[in-house]
């Protein structure tokens, strides 16, 4: 059993905590998987910065540029992640748009992907029709899951179009949002949780977006197999002098309160 | 005979398609659903017509240039889209899609523009039909163009700067894309060229159409033959191009330019020479040519026309270059002033700076006496007037 699956199976309230890579310096994506795993996190999502990332907001647009201007690319993070799993045994998945992923050939990338140990994609604006039509044979073939995104206006149909098609989670975006929405879960969007589970996919959610602390985090388990947080980390990490501290203290505070 | 035109999932040989998020999905297929029976609705038809003629003041005047055909030695016809109302060929666009907008009931408009022409045109036609509207213009174009951003403040609409990137038009559409991404439901995105994910670049294809429709006509009545040899036009996005060529794609004989902007060269690193320079990729929805760097980063373009300077190009142009059908020349931002001035003084008519690319294209090009030249002058200079005031030191 893959990793992804071997953790919904055995958890819940599961926390997934997304970066970028290659910020705040080169370098620093393996020390920030290590501490994250360390520190509690169950899940670990590492963007693959891009010049234009039209669905997000301005703290991970900000990130990306930071990265890019450090040097980040895909072939890089691939030399970084070379020797992860000699360290890491947590979930790994990359997330990012699909034009560098084109660039850099979309199956060499999945054999990539298979090669260092990252268990899943993200690629918000590579759509389930294509996918379905062009290349998930070559997914299920390098064992690299395919991780799709719903919305509050998915149809439910469609919803379980999806469900049926893929073999890890699914990202239930929480509102209609880029990345960094405020922080919160309204009447509507609790609605929109339950309308979901009551579909009763054969896939778990995680539920992303406007997640950044505590009570939010706690609100979206109740709904979902946890919750995935991205800008709020990042934020944190802008700030961050001592990582290990601080990462160690962001996660207790999601954790704990 | 080759097909030049968008398949059911919009694709343009290896090109075109919907690369968007989860979030656009439903919109994008709501759209794609409706959009062919909306346009080929009697009801639809009889208001744009009307609009057409009665608003935007259609047909635009196909004017045979005496001197300018004298100095090249041939026959060329000017299709003036300046001389619309606004300003540009883009309100041909705007007044077709605020009617579909309002048949699938939203209440809330957003746009890109880069020169302003499109934002100004969504503007008016938000004005005539009472609907709010918000575009979205890159820092960079709302000082280069500024009498344009008051026209759209008088014309009520909110103009939200982009501030990422080169703050230009590549930067303003990612922020209307991310506008619409967080207001599905009573939000119309109304994109003002043959960009984007399906359908929008053969729904603007259509609404430009008007343009080549009325170029056979008036080529009829002035020469006698419905076909020219050459149809003429510039290409940002690429949407006058695309409604000055439509009628004629299958006219094998009408040899097609297309015009982009090189900035200070193509190999200056100062350009939006996109088919000269670009490989194939993924920008705004769409696969087609794009500037790019060799980790998939998108390359900030640049040219003295705002309304060129955009690191894509619509995927139909991208299949005309592929498939040999058009012909793709660049222009620089001096022979683009160049053209300007040559324009101005022998046929008293000021251009836009993107037209000019265009125009400029005249230097380029052999032509015998007979051939019939049509160059589409996408729009009037009104807006560039603090540029050519610097340019040609009239100041
Ligand atoms: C006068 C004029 N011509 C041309 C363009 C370029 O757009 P397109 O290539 O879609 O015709 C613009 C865009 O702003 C414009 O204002």
């Amino acid at each position: 059993m893959n990793r992804i699956n071997q953790l919904f199976k055995n958890k819940k309230d599961i926390l997934s905590v997304y970066f970028t890579a290659g910020y705040p310096n080169l370098n620093d994506t393996n020390t920030i998987i290590q501490s994250l795993e360390k520190n509690g996190t169950d899940l670990v999502e590492i963007g693959m910065p891009f010049s234009d990332p039209l669905a997000d907001g301005p703290t991970i647009q900000a990130s990306s540029l930071t990265a890019l201007k450090n040097g980040m690319s895909i072939s890089k993070l691939f030399e970084q992640l070379k020797e992860v799993r000699k360290t890491v045994s947590i979930p790994i998945i990359l997330m990012g748009y699909i034009n560098p992923v084109h660039k850099f050939g979309i199956e060499k990338f999945i054999n990539k992907c298979a090669e260092v140990g990252v268990d899943g994609v993200i690629i918000p604006d590579l759509p389930f029709n294509e996918y379905y039509e062009e290349h998930q044979q070559l997914f299920e073939n390098a064992g690299v899951t395919n991780i799709f995104l719903i919305t509050p206006q998915t149809p439910d149909a469609r919803i379980k179009l999806i469900d049926d098609n893929t073999k890890g989670f699914i990202y239930m975006v929480s509102s209609a949002a880029v990345t960094g929405a405020k922080k919160g879960l309204s009447e509507a969007q609790l609605a929109y949780f339950t309308r979901v589970n009551n579909l009763n996919l054969k896939n778990p959610t995680l539920i992303g977006f406007g997640i950044g602390d505590h009570e939010s985090f706690t609100e979206a388990c109740k709904y979902s197999k946890g919750a995935i947080i991205g800008s709020a980390f990042i934020k944190m990490l802008s700030k961050s002098s001592n990582f290990e501290n601080d990462i160690k203290k962001f996660i207790s505070s999601i954790r704990n309160n | 005979m080759a097909n030049y035109h968008a398949d059911k999932k919009g694709r343009y040989g290896r090109f075109g398609g919907a690369y968007i998020p989860e979030m656009l999905q439903p919109n994008i297929d709501d759209l794609s659903a409706r959009y062919l029976d909306i346009i080929n609705s009697e009801e639809f038809q009889k208001e744009y017509l009307s609009l057409l003629k009665d608003y935007v003041g259609r047909p635009s005047p196909l004017y045979y240039a005496k001197r300018l055909s004298e100095k090249y030695n041939t026959n060329i016809f000017l299709k003036r889209e300046d001389l619309n109302h606004t300003g540009a060929h883009k309100i041909n666009n705007t007044v077709g899609q605020i009617l579909i907008a309002k048949k699938m009931g939203k209440e809330r408009i957003i746009a890109e523009t880069g020169a302003g022409q499109h934002g100004v045109a969504t503007a008016t036609a938000c004005a005539l039909m009472g609907l709010k509207c918000v575009v979205y213009m890159g820092e960079t174009d709302i000082e280069r163009q500024a009498p344009n951003v008051v026209r759209m403040k008088m014309l009520g609409a909110e103009v939200v700067p982009a501030r990422s990137g080169n703050k230009t038009l590549k930067d303003a559409t990612n922020e209307a894309l991310r506008d619409w991404i967080c207001n599905p439901e009573d939000t119309f995105y109304l994109i003002g060229s043959v960009v984007g994910p399906h359908p929008y670049p053969d729904m603007v294809a259509r609404l430009q159409a008007v343009i080549s429709e009325e170029i056979k006509v008036q080529m009829k009545e002035k020469t006698g033959k419905e076909n020219p040899d050459y149809v003429i036009a510039c290409v940002g996005g690429g949407s006058n191009a695309a409604g000055s060529f439509y009628h004629f794609l299958d006219e094998e004989s009408v040899i097609l330019v297309a015009v982009e902007a090189s900035g200070l060269g193509i190999d200056s690193g100062e350009t939006a020479a996109t088919i000269a320079l670009g490989d194939i990729g993924i920008i705004h929805g769409s696969k087609t040519y794009l500037m790019q760097d060799d980790d998939g980063q998108i390359i900030e373009p640049y040219s003295i026309s705002a309304g060129l300077d955009y690191p894509g190009i619509g995927p139909q142009h991208s299949h005309l270059k592929d498939t040999g059908r058009a012909i793709f020349l660049s222009a620089t931002d001096d022979e683009a002033l160049e053209a300007v001035r040559e324009l101005t003084l022998l046929e008293g008519i000021i251009p836009a700076l993107e037209s000019a690319h265009a125009l400029a294209a005249l230097k380029k090009m052999k032509f015998n006496k007979e051939d019939n030249v049509v160059i589409t002058v996408s729009g009037r200079g009104d807006k560039d007037l603090e540029t050519y005031m610097n340019r040609f030191h009239l100041k």
